[in-house]
């Protein structure tokens, strides 16, 4: 198999609708390097992502830290309460980084009043980052972990 | 227990007036906020900001267990409900005493003493408070004596009602039965609570309440009064202080009143007690109490100094009453107009939106409360109050005239705002000899009519 002319135009264009910067291929010996935005230095992260929501608090430090590499899925929290990352005390969590999960995979519990209500993942693909901690009160709309969508 | 951090479970100029006492005393503020209200002046001047939930009040302002469980959350001490949202719900007040927050407000029994119109009308009976001639039916018989007994016109009210929601006019004995079958049905899907009540209609009445504050242990002293009878639709459009044209001798016995009915109900906190002040009989009514701090409390403030927000977190940390009957002294007099983004001119209609420009008065004398600066959201999620334009002078024509220079001074760009409608009705002569009833805008929004249509035709 070979790459055509119209195959790199193709890849091209996907790759400038994509939020991703670069992009290597190889196939069959065929080496195929791509950069988006000319001069741009290669930076993996946050400057290129998009910035999320523009959601401006000017008072408040942003809660939760950048990305650290683009098109990451965000898992929101869907309401006020303290976060669980495991079912009880003592057991294994939901999620670790590195874990699969599926659109339906619970990944924590949020307590409102000793109310348990289980969180989904929404997103298919792997944890890469957990942000909310064990046990502490995450807040309605607050990032609680990012998943590189994947099969 | 000194209170060192409180939620405050609120938005708007509310919100920001509880972060402004709390700043003087050097007590954190959290403030619970929709992701709606998440750039408002109050969260970017509270210590902290959690988001509850989102615009919609049912998914965030409304939520008992997420408001109770952002105060545990972030280490709390106590609840600030403001008014309207949950401030008189006892629910909150019930789960804040479980929880060991201190609810700063009435005890979750108080509130549903006076929450229950019926049973708030029988605390005053019993306190030797007059109420309106009237009383619980059950039955369309039973409404037919009382009916006959009252006289012509009365009102029918839900129990669970108030504020002016649930109540029907009667002006024949005849229309009773399908009046009182309408109101129960009402009523019930609106309150969850069937049951009604008479009540003597007074066709020409004026609405007074007194400010008051209680310790929970029995001593109750009042601030004075309120007159609070620019209404449209039973919302308070200008309230002033002290009621204008009323003889010292029925200011004297209302106060009384509110005294003792916050009395026999060991009443904790700082409260309102209304009442109808029947023009035609000389005499007033208890009409009901309002279990929170209200939007009109800084009239009060302008005229005895005192710091009422102060006094409510002196209360609920246990320090009872800062303040004997004989320290209360009232000077000259305050009047408060509220500025709200809505259009007279197409019905009041709100006209939420972005405020391009915001320059609100200054001066001596003048109070501004608000939450609204330029490029300020005003969003639909949320009642139209922008701010509360307070003037305090020597007297009321005084005040009448510096409120006039406030309000010409104020400049809304970006929403349609009702601060001229203000200046109409300063410029009214009946508003200016003053001590008008309820009746009064009705009547002068029909007479502006009247005077447009004349002026369209000739």
């Amino acid at each position: 198999m070979t790459l055509t002319a119209k195959d790199v135009a193709e890849i091209m264009r996907l790759l400038e609708q994509s939020s991703f910067d670069s992009l290597s291929l190889e196939i069959d010996g065929v080496k195929l390097n791509l950069q988006r935005g000319s001069p741009a230095p290669l930076r993996p992260t946050a400057a290129a992502t998009p910035a999320a929501e523009s959601q401006p608090v000017p008072s408040a430090p942003p809660k939760s830290k950048p990305p650290s590499e683009p098109g990451l899925a965000e898992v929101i929290s869907p309401l006020l309460g303290i976060f669980y990352r495991a079912p009880k005390p003592g057991e294994p969590p939901f999620v670790e980084v590195g874990s699969q999960v599926a659109e339906d995979t619970v990944i924590g519990i949020i307590e409102v009043m000793k109310l348990m209500n289980s969180v989904r993942a929404g997103a298919r693909g792997e944890v890469v980052e957990i942000l909310a901690e064990n046990g502490a009160l995450v807040e309605f709309d607050e990032i609680l972990l990012r998943v590189r969508p994947g099969a | 227990m000194a209170i060192r951090r409180i939620l405050i479970a609120n938005r708007g100029e509310i919100a920001l007036r509880v972060i402004r006492t709390c700043r003087a005393l050097g007590i954190e503020t959290v403030l619970a906020a929709s992701k709606t209200d998440l750039d408002s002046l109050p969260a970017r001047l509270a210590d902290r900001t959690v988001c509850i939930g989102p615009g919609r009040p049912a998914d965030s302002y409304l939520r008992v267990d997420t408001i109770v469980q952002a105060a545990l959350g972030v280490k709390a001490d106590a609840i600030h409900p403001g008014y309207g949202f949950l401030s008189e719900r006892a629910v909150l007040a019930r789960l804040c005493e479980r929880e060991g927050l201190i609810f700063i407000g009435p005890t979750s029994v108080q509130i549903e003493a006076v929450g229950d119109k019926l049973r708030a009308r029988a605390e005053a009976e019993a306190a030797g408070v007059p109420t309106a001639p009237g009383g619980a039916v059950e039955t369309v018989r039973e409404a037919m004596v009382l009916g006959r007994e009252v006289g012509m016109p009365l009102l029918i009210k839900a129990v669970g009602g108030g504020g002016g929601r649930g109540m029907k006019r009667v002006d024949r004995l005849a229309d009773i039965p399908s009046a009182m079958e309408l109101a129960e049905a009402e009523a019930g899907s609106a309150f969850g609570d069937a049951r009604v009540y008479l009540e003597r209609f007074v066709e020409r009445g004026r609405h007074v309440e007194v400010q008051i504050l209680g310790d929970g242990k029995g001593r109750v002293v009042q601030l004075g009064e309120r007159d609070c009878s620019v209404q449209r639709r039973f919302q308070k459009l200008i309230e002033e202080t002290p009621a204008p044209n009323l003889s010292a001798d029925l200011r004297a016995r209302i106060h009384g009143a509110a005294v003792l009915f916050a009395e026999r109900l060991s009443y904790r906190n700082a409260g309102t007690v209304e009442f109808l002040v029947d023009l035609e009989r000389d005499a007033f009514y208890f009409l009901e109490m309002n279990a929170r701090i209200q939007v009109e409390h800084p009239v009060t403030e302008a005229v005895t100094g005192i710091d009422l927000v102060a006094e409510q977190l002196a209360i609920a940390e246990g320090r009872g009453l800062r303040l004997k009957q004989s320290d209360v002294r009232s000077d000259g007099c305050a009047i408060e107009c509220r500025i709200n983004a809505e259009d007279p001119a197409r019905d009041f209609h709100p006209s939420p939106g972005t405020v391009r420009a915001a320059v609100w008065p200054s001066g001596d004398g003048v109070r501004v409360d608000t939450h609204i600066a330029s490029g300020s959201r005003i969003s639909p999620y949320y009642d139209s109050l922008m701010a509360k334009i307070i003037v305090h002078a020597a007297d009321r024509p005084a005040a009448l005239e510096g409120m006039r220079h406030a309000l010409a001074a104020t400049r809304i760009e970006g929403v349609a705002t009702n601060c001229a409608f203000h200046l109409d009705v300063l410029g009214d002569r009946e508003f200016q000899e003053g001590g008008v009833d309820t009746g009064f805008l009705p009547r002068f929004l029909e007479r502006q009519r009247v005077d447009q249509e004349v002026r369209a035709h000739g």
